[in-house]
């Protein structure tokens, strides 16, 4: 396959970036994007030029490293893969593809296609967790039965992985979907629901603190997460938000 | 006498870490918040070890080189976390869980600290559940469990085939508590470069900051490293990109021992090599030998048609079908442990037997198990005389339910549908058993200086179980250092915050700059990743799944040459006062080329046949194992640790004769 990218290059976050194209060759179905975008700098550093900036890591799909806009879609055409994923074969041969950073405020670019997500971390140390010390004895684990349905659903909001595809999927930059995947994963536990009122809004309160939008429920980041977070979870936020405020 | 003290608290197995928790000393809460303790690597070993040591009082500082913590490859482990908890009823206990992970390990692991692991390993369960660790549950809200490879019962806790995730979601939630009380300062985007050492003390390290690239001082009163495996010395594995040995290979360098390097695990069930763009090997679970058989055509002809796409898998009769495993191990079949499952898929694809394009490859086919469930399934719904498309659906449905992400990952990698015909799957590089020698209290032969996790040598012996590395990654973290770190922290209330503008720090900030010069000045011919994949064609075809003298004599040659050249002709691009990821490759090769030629010794000295580590020289000749690998107890019954001498091939061995006094070596057999 032959292709031609159009990529983002910047050279630190107070650098102006720009796009610059590159033509490459000898592109497989087979590989993955990273692989593809592997081969480029592989030829880039061959030439003495230097070889394009990204995250990645696990590439397999659950470290939530890598990021990329791609023709305008995080993590790019494909449903419910991450960019390390996503292979070649979607794509054919003489295309032109469009790739960028994750794009939003809290999102500075560090580097050409490396943005800063620390804002999700800060978001996490604001509550995303029960406070039970981890030194100590607990009570047996099947002391605490958890129905079912319950368990399985505070797995499905547990599986986020932090990649930030939600809040470049969204217009206005919303962190929305994943500050209530892990308000839910909790509030759907009895564990978590001792701290349920401080919690969310605690959490809600540092997610407006770092410059993520508002929510207007257009659903573009349940549609573009890779591992199909849903937007009930948003929904279940907002019940749990309004009754922590008028707990106050 | 070794120098070697392993420091095994005397006394009746069972009674060890009790008695020697009861007889350490403690620090009392007003001086731990005078005491500093470094974390490098913040997976499930140092993110549990980390968060639990500020929970305690101590100052914490982690460091990673991801851009946050809840990134560590622990992240990446599928099927689950072993604990001796009985709630199947199956006949399990501490002592049983003791005993598979001794024998799995084909006994080349220390009784004591195997004893303990497995004693403190229902407390992970308890304690896991309690931070909200969603496991998979029964209809009746209690836990539910499945069994892996190499045991006969069901001990592992689950959570889908994303339990690792969920277990470093939960050490990074207990950080994260940690962090907001201003217990934790993370260091995110930071790769240790080096260890610090004041009177032979470990003090401190040296960091770069990724970002920025400036070479940062760091000190503390203890430092741990708990900074994974070095699979990716082979190039090709299930490790992470980044993954790396370069903060285990500097404290090597400084004094600490590498014990048994050549100790690798290769997992029988990843997916298969698609070509020479390949940049890391995806795993698929373990667990899906739970409900998925293995096999091979039992005629060439067959494999052949099927690997010149003229033949489908699944037009082939039962009886053209060799299940190799069922046929070679009865007792255990398809869940015999990992070496022994992947050795057998190397014979049948040495043979001709293999499956894809390439030949390296087996199937792995659920279509009985789907049946199975099926039936099952129509069974409770009280379904008369199914159709087949009805009880195949059904089937599908639990099969999905158990490993529906697992395959979704595979049909997005192989484009094909694993529930309509068999997945391919070979062995790769998955985990590294060996790794820095530490005692029973999980300290390195530098004083202060700690390794959990991975990155230390001491549980899994030759081979690892399956579901035991989350569950050694965790005990280590949360319930073994916090107390044994302490012990040595009492004898430090009286020191005061270590200093950075000492000349020992000036001189590991030196030696560390010099490396990245050095590094930078290279002639500029090959790229990091051309000598990364030479070296990893060297280990994986010399001293990989079988391995002989010749081939190790020669890798060791091969491997010195190589690092020569890389030292001169290595390009990297761009500046080191800035973000580099070139650079940063760089560093972690350089190391590896130096570990792998220590790995090549450590396979040439070890003239036995023991877990993962297969020797040609030492095959069973006669009897019923014929062909099994041969242990050689009488001459190797040791732990190899590795003095750092200069050049890899100098390095000195020191044995630590292992003592079996409350299990029987026998030969290891799954049949």
């Amino acid at each position: 396959m032959k292709l031609t990218l159009k990529i983002w290059r910047q050279e630190n976050a107070s650098a102006k970036g720009a796009m610059q194209t590159y033509p490459i060759d000898g592109v497989e179905g087979d590989m993955s994007f990273l692989e593809m975008l592997d081969v480029l700098n592989e030829q880039l550093i061959n030439k003495g030029d230097d070889p394009v900036v990204f995250d990645h890591d696990c590439r397999e799909g659950i470290c939530g490293s890598c990021s990329l806009q791609i023709n305008g879609e995080p993590h790019g055409p494909d449903r419910l893969v991450t960019t390390c994923q996503l292979h070649m074969r979607m794509f054919n041969d003489g295309d032109t593809i469009v790739i960028e950073p994750f794009r939003a405020k809290a999102f500075p670019v560090i580097k050409d296609l490396m943005v800063d997500r620390s804002a999700f971390d800060r978001i996490q140390h604001a509550g995303g967790y029960i406070s039970v010390n981890t030194s100590g004895n607990t009570i047996d684990a099947n002391a605490i039965p958890v129905n079912k349905e319950d368990a399985d659903d505070a797995f499905a909001a547990a599986t986020c992985i932090g990649c930030g595809a939600c809040v470049a999927a969204c217009k206005n930059a919303s962190a929305m979907l994943f500050t209530s995947a892990k308000v839910s994963q909790y509030a759907l536990l009895p564990q978590g629901r001792v701290e349920a009122t401080t919690r969310v809004l605690n959490m809600v309160e540092q997610m407006d603190k770092e410059g993520f939008g508002n929510c207007t429920n257009t659903g573009a980041c349940e549609v573009e997460c890779p591992k199909g977070i849903s937007l009930e979870n948003i929904a279940r936020l907002n019940r749990e938000y309004l009754s922590a405020s008028i707990k106050g | 006498m070794s120098i070697l003290d392993s420091k095994i608290p005397s006394g009746p197995l069972a009674d060890k870490w009790t008695k020697h928790k009861n007889s350490i000393d403690l620090v009392n809460p007003a001086n731990k918040r005078n005491i500093d303790v470094i974390v490098v690597g913040t997976g499930l070993a140092g993110g549990s070890a980390a968060a639990t040591l500020a929970e305690l009082g101590y100052n914490v500082k982690t460091f990673c080189y991801q851009d946050s913590p809840r990134r560590a490859h622990s992240i990446a482990a599928q099927g689950g976390i072993n604990a001796a908890k009985n709630y199947q009823g199956d006949g399990d206990s501490n002592y049983r869980l003791f005993y598979d992970t001794v024998k799995g390990g084909d006994y080349r692991s220390r009784e004591a600290n195997v004893y303990r692991l497995a004693e403190v390993s229902s407390n992970i369960i308890d304690q896991c559940v309690a931070q909200g660790v969603p496991f998979a549950r029964e209809y009746g809200g209690l836990l539910d469990n499945r069994s892996f490879g190499g045991v006969l019962v069901s001990r592992t806790f689950y959570a889908k085939g994303q339990t690792g995730q969920q277990l470093l979601l939960g050490a990074y939630s207990a950080m994260n508590r940690q962090i907001n009380r201003g217990k934790i300062k993370a260091f995110n985007r930071h790769e240790m470069l080096d260890v610090v050492k004041i009177d032979g003390k470990a003090r401190g390290i040296i960091a770069r900051d990724l970002v920025t690239g400036e070479i940062e001082r760091h000190s503390a009163h203890a430092v741990v490293l708990a900074t994974g495996g070095y699979g990716n010395v082979f190039f090709l594995s299930t490790n992470a990109m980044g993954s790396n040995v370069t903060a285990a290979w500097k404290a090597h360098r400084r004094g600490a021992f590498f014990a048994n390097p050549c100790y690798t695990q290769i997992h029988p069930t990843c997916i298969p090599v698609s070509g020479d763009h390949q940049s890391k090997l995806t795993l698929m679970s373990e667990s899906l030998r739970n409900d998925g058989r293995i096999w091979v055509p039992r005629k060439k002809e067959d494999a052949e048609a099927i690997r010149a796409g003229k033949l489908k898998p699944t037009q082939l009769s039962e009886e053209d079908r060799d299940y190799y495993l069922e046929r070679r191990y009865p007792a255990f079949g398809n869940l015999v442990p990992r070496d022994v499952a992947s050795r057998a898929a190397k014979e049948r694809c040495d043979e001709g037997f293999g499956v894809n394009k390439t030949g390296e490859a087996v199937y792995l086919d659920f279509a009985a198990a789907i049946t199975r469930y099926g039936k099952e399934e129509a069974l409770i719904h009280g379904m008369k005389n199914p159709s087949d498309a009805e009880i195949y659906n059904l089937g599908a449905k639990v099969i999905e339910n158990k490993y529906g992400n697992l395959f979704q990952m595979y049909e997005k990698i192989v484009d094909e549908n694993p529930y309509k015909t068999p997945m391919m799957i070979y062995p790769a590089v998955h985990y590294t058993m060996g790794g820095l020698w530490v005692d029973y209290n999980l300290q390195t032969t530098v004083e202060g200086l700690y390794a959990a996790g991975e990155a230390n040598f001491s549980d899994h012996g030759a081979n690892r179980l399956g579901a035991s590395a989350l569950m050694q990654g965790l005990a280590d973290g949360y319930f073994v250092l916090p107390y044994t770190i302490g012990d040595y922290l009492s004898h430090d209330i009286r020191t005061g915050e270590i200093p950075t503008n000492t000349p020992e720090f000036d001189e590991a900030e030196k030696n560390v700059k010099d490396t990245i010069e050095k590094l930078m000045s290279g002639s500029g011919t090959h790229s990091v990743d051309y000598y990364h994949k030479i070296l990893g064609k060297i280990m994986w075809n010399k001293c990989g799944m079988s391995r002989n003298a010749k081939d190790l004599s020669e890798a060791i040659e091969e491997i010195s040459e190589l690092r020569k050249d890389f030292w001169k002709n290595v390009r990297v691009p761009g500046k080191a006062d800035g973000l580099n990821q070139e650079l940063e490759k760089a560093g972690r090769v350089a190391d590896f080329l130096e570990l792998g030629e220590l790995f090549a010794k450590d396979a040439l000295d070890r003239n036995e046949s023991c877990g993962g580590h297969f020797r040609e020289e030492s095959v069973e000749q006669s009897g019923e194992q014929q062909g099994e690998a041969l242990r050689d107890d009488e001459n190797f019954k040791y732990v190899s640790a590795w003095e750092y001498k200069g050049e890899p091939k100098d390095a000195q061995l020191h044995k630590e004769e292992l003592v079996f006094e409350n299990i029987e070596l026998k030969t290891r057999s799954y049949k």
